[in-house]
């Protein structure tokens, strides 16, 4: 099965999570622009991968109590994230999800501590429609995976999770409170050096009265039960607020006093104006040059130019931005193949659809995870988690070799199977997994390491016994060596 | 201001990480020999911003009671302390039992009002300049990575320990990689296969993490995290039977103090640990004395410490042990509608251990909110600093690492650093 469209799994390891056999028989024929489309058109695809969640030819997930309760458990629900990364014919929407999570960092133990388990969960993943209440945040990503930006930064200032998560839910007139206003700002839109204390201050009583309620009966361990949000007229500020920076297109740095009913609007156009912000257009650049393109090169200012044009000129809409990305020179340079440090739910979700899953469940990967410092659902404050080379401390690392060696040990008998056909030499079997591991290219020292731990031991023989351990050993040591970490 | 992000340091610090891995593999072995039961540093770092005027608090300010009518301790509550050079009456917050019976040994130095001018409200900005000890320019190396700059090399792989899933900026070296390792019990390798073959594998991968291609500084960098793993894992494992002489709260904060407690009395030889508790970004639901996530904070953060102390008092190795805390800013005098607190300006460092000279440092600000109070900022909103925090870095690299802090720091800040140590 010897690998030919470099480009392509390029395009698969960036955009999607990792080429694997059956996805390179499909897509190894087609030239890379038409897997770029089909990556990107991904509405034109059922989202079915949820009912998937179960069958035997897939990774398995491990029940609690009998029921898998992706809705309400906070630990099925990463399995069942994990599981739609694994095997989603629409990776580009789970990977967007991620981006989105990663820039709208919220954690679910802050959220349970206020409002339990039950409800937390269903803030953070409920599956529109599987129990009463509105959508969980994950789902709205995955909504606006490839949308409009200025309706999803709308859409998380009324999230459930977020006003628990950033404290909007007390936000009250009398005393503004700052922790939303200030990120927003800060951190889902210009960055900063964009604005003043005394904007924080403005954009505070903006968002006074964009609480939270209770809907239902308040028995908040009852699935049934649901929080929504909730515009409490009377705990708006309804004075007028002024900005050191635009809010309309004529130039006005002035939210006028409005009537309480309509005191929503104010939001909105403060959300809209940092939306279109040219600095925010250019901070989303950066982002997405890193998550993109290299975390090697610092983002080119052609690139980032270039990239938050068409974002203004697409009024925010993503689809064109990354439409623009995979098919820029950036993202087809050979320079930057294998320049993104993978992360670690990447990592995991990629190894186990390049090492094997059969017999396999993702719910082995989660405490992993957490070692490696990537818990989904729980990014350790609003900035999102350390990227690029943060995520590789010796004790991450350590945990990412751990997890090769886990998932070479669950899956000897396949991979020996797998390697069967190339038993005749040490050398055959190396590069066989090689071939199907797809690391970064290796030195000729590595290369050379690997063929001697083959040798290591006994003389070859290729005996089944033999071709197990050693095929374990290979996956082990490739995925859990630093060429494997790049994507 | 920018903001500066870890990875394009790293990017820029690889090539001097590539020259000294090229350093041999018996640095494993030199611990002993450099550094066993010396003096370590134990950096406590509490996450989110802590409330000041929460944990010592000057409960004879009228003010403090005007300003926080739903959170403010009552006085009668409070663990009185004592008074400053001001005469300002101040306790610590009734969850901290176990500090004020330190501070009564006099074990513990608190030093009032700690920051820097134009203190940055921004978690992430905050925690760099705390970091780099370098307000103006906060990216780049740590002060304490510059201070592992400092020793002499070969320097041993477990010289810095950060209890953390990542390396914080402090630690951050242009020659050292500071290990993370949260978890002592899961740092081990494992294997797919048996103890002969296990072996194998461990071999190659260390020589496969040996390498470091010049044009390809990533995988230079990514593999001297593995030897780095590969080389501390059997000195790390040997705390794994490290029998405590008390129980350790059974939460992230006190196991992690336990394992730095394990390290120091088996002599590993680290000079630096970090360690850090969050949850202390108290937006909402603070609550005064007995209840509310504040009390929660302080019980985690006091009885740590106090579990810490004596652990190393009973083993005789407090003098050799010093703890220094502080939190990227206070926080907002008035509380909020939540509450809460928001984001404010100047804080309190504190310094723990059997060679601290305990007491009071610096002096409490009057809360009184007329904005020509010299002792706030932000129109009476805020506390002003009265100690730059780099003056306490100073005394601890000068007095406690035998450092020189002028060259560590980029500057003199002897002038005004409190007597610590």
């Amino acid at each position: 099965m010897a690998r030919g469209n470099s480009q392509v799994e390029h395009l698969l390891r960036r955009a999607a999570f990792g080429p694997s056999g059956p996805d390179l028989y499909k897509l190894a024929s087609l030239p890379a622009t038409v897997v770029t489309t089909q990556l990107l058109e991904y509405e034109l695809l059922p989202d079915d991968v949820d009912e998937r969640i179960g069958d035997s030819a897939h990774v398995g997930v491990t029940t609690r109590g009998g029921q898998f309760s992706p809705n309400t458990s906070i630990e099925d629900a990463r399995q069942r994230w994990l599981f739609r990364m694994v095997h989603s014919q629409r990776p580009l929407q789970e990977k967007m999800a991620l981006f989105w999570h990663n820039h709208f960092a919220t954690a679910y133990s802050k959220i349970a501590g206020v409002v339990g388990a039950v409800q937390a969960t269903k803030m953070m993943a409920l599956k529109s429609g599987e129990l009463p209440g509105p959508q969980g945040q994950l789902e709205t990503f995955r909504q606006h995976a490839l949308g409009n930006f200025r309706n999803l930064l709308i859409e998380m200032a009324r999230d459930p999770a977020m006003v628990v998560w950033l404290d909007g839910r007390t936000n009250v007139r009398a005393r503004p409170q700052e922790n939303f206003a200030r990120e927003v700002m800060e951190l889902f839109t210009f960055g900063v050096g964009h604005y003043t204390e005394e904007d924080v201050y403005a954009a505070a009583r903006v968002f006074t009265g964009w609480n939270l309620r209770n809907a239902t009966n308040g028995v908040t361990t009852d699935p049934a039960t649901y929080y929504e949000f909730f515009y409490n007229a009377n705990q708006h500020d309804l004075t007028a607020k002024t900005f050191t920076f635009p809010i309309y297109r004529d130039g006005g740095r002035t939210i006028p006093a409005r009537a309480s009913a309509e005191g929503m609007q104010d939001g909105i156009d403060l959300l809209t104006a940092l939306a279109h912000h040219p600095e925010t257009a250019r901070r989303l650049a950066r982002k997405l040059w890193n998550f993109f393109v290299s975390e090697l090169e610092a983002p080119d200012p052609a690139f980032v130019t270039a990239v938050a044009n068409e974002y203004l000129l697409n009024s925010t809409e993503m689809k064109p931005v990354v439409r623009f990305i995979l098919r820029s020179p950036w993202f087809l340079d050979q320079d930057n193949w294998y320049a993104r440090y993978s992360w670690p739910a990447e990592f995991v979700v990629r190894a186990i659809r390049e090492v094997g899953w059969n017999g396999f469940s993702v719910d082995t990967a989660r405490a992993p995870l957490v070692n490696m410092g990537q818990s989904l659902f729980e990014p350790p404050d609003v900035n999102g988690w350390e990227l690029g080379p943060g995520w590789f401390s010796t004790g991450a690392m350590l945990a990412r070799m751990n997890f090769a060696s886990t998932l070479a040990a669950n899956q000897r008998f396949n991979l020996g199977r797998a390697a069967a056909p190339f038993r005749g030499t040490p050398e055959d079997v190396r590069d066989f997994f090689l071939d199907r591991l797809s690391p970064a290219p290796y030195e000729r020292e590595p290369r050379a390491d690997l063929l001697a731990y083959v040798n290591a031991g006994t003389a070859w023989t290729g005996s089944d016994t033999q071709l197990n351990a050693k095929s374990a050993g290979l996956a082990k040591l490739i995925v859990g060596s630093s060429e494997y970490q790049f994507i | 201001m920018a903001k500066f992000s870890r990875r394009e340091f790293i990017r820029d610090g690889v090539t001097a990480f590539t020259v000294s891995f090229a350093a041999p593999a018996f640095l494993n072995d030199i611990a002993l020999a450099q550094g066993a039961r010396s003096r370590s540093l134990v950096v406590v770092y509490l996450g989110g911003g802590n409330d000041a005027l929460s944990t010592v608090i000057p409960y004879q300010d009228p003010f403090y009671y005007s300003r926080r009518p739903a959170i403010a301790v009552p006085a009668g509550q409070v663990l009185q302390i004592g008074s400053d050079a001001n005469r300002r009456a101040l306790g610590l917050h009734p969850r901290l039992t176990g500090l004020r019976e330190i501070f009564n040994q006099g074990r513990l130095a608190v030093i009032q009002r700690t920051g820097y001018v134009n203190s940055s409200r921004s978690h992430f900005e905050g925690t760099d300049i705390w970091g780099t000890a370098d307000p103006g320019s906060p990216s780049g190396v740590g002060w304490l990575g510059r201070y592992l700059d400092t020793l002499p090399s070969p320097v041993d792989a477990l010289a810095g320990w950060a209890t953390t899933n990542e390396t914080p900026r402090a630690l951050i070296s242009r020659t050292v990689p500071v290990p993370s390792i949260p978890n002592v019990a899961t740092y081990s390798l494992s294997s797919p296969n048996g103890a002969a073959e296990a072996l194998n594998e461990r071999n190659a991968a260390a020589r496969m993490a040996s390498y470091t291609p010049p044009s390809r500084p990533q995988l230079s960098f990514v593999n001297g995290s593995v030897r780095g793993a590969l080389n501390t894992l059997d000195r790390v494992a040997s705390i794994n039977s490290y029998a405590p002489s008390l129980t350790y709260p059974n939460n992230g904060f006190g196991l992690a103090l336990r394992a730095v407690a394990g390290s120091i009395v088996r002599g590993i030889g680290t000079r630096v640990y970090w360690v850090q508790t969050g949850g202390f970004d108290t937006h909402s639901g603070q609550g005064n004395a007995g209840a509310g996530g504040y009390a929660t904070l302080m019980g985690t953060f006091g009885d740590g410490l106090l579990a810490f102390h004596n652990d190393l008092r009973n083993q005789g190795l407090l003098n050799d042990t010093l703890v220094l805390q502080f939190s990227e800013f206070g926080r907002r005098i008035s509380e909020n509608g939540s509450q809460g607190t928001d984001h404010g300006a100047a804080g309190v460092m504190m310094a723990m251990g059997g060679g601290v000279r305990g007491g009071i440092y610096g002096t409490a600000p009057s809360l009184d909110p007329n904005p020509s109070n010299p002792t706030l900022e932000n129109n009476g909103g805020d506390v002003r600093y009265e100690t730059d925090f780099r003056s306490v870095y100073a005394s601890v690299l000068d007095g406690w690492l035998g450092a020189d802090s002028v060259a560590i720091l980029g500057g003199n800040f002897r002038a005004g650093a409190p007597a610590i140590v």
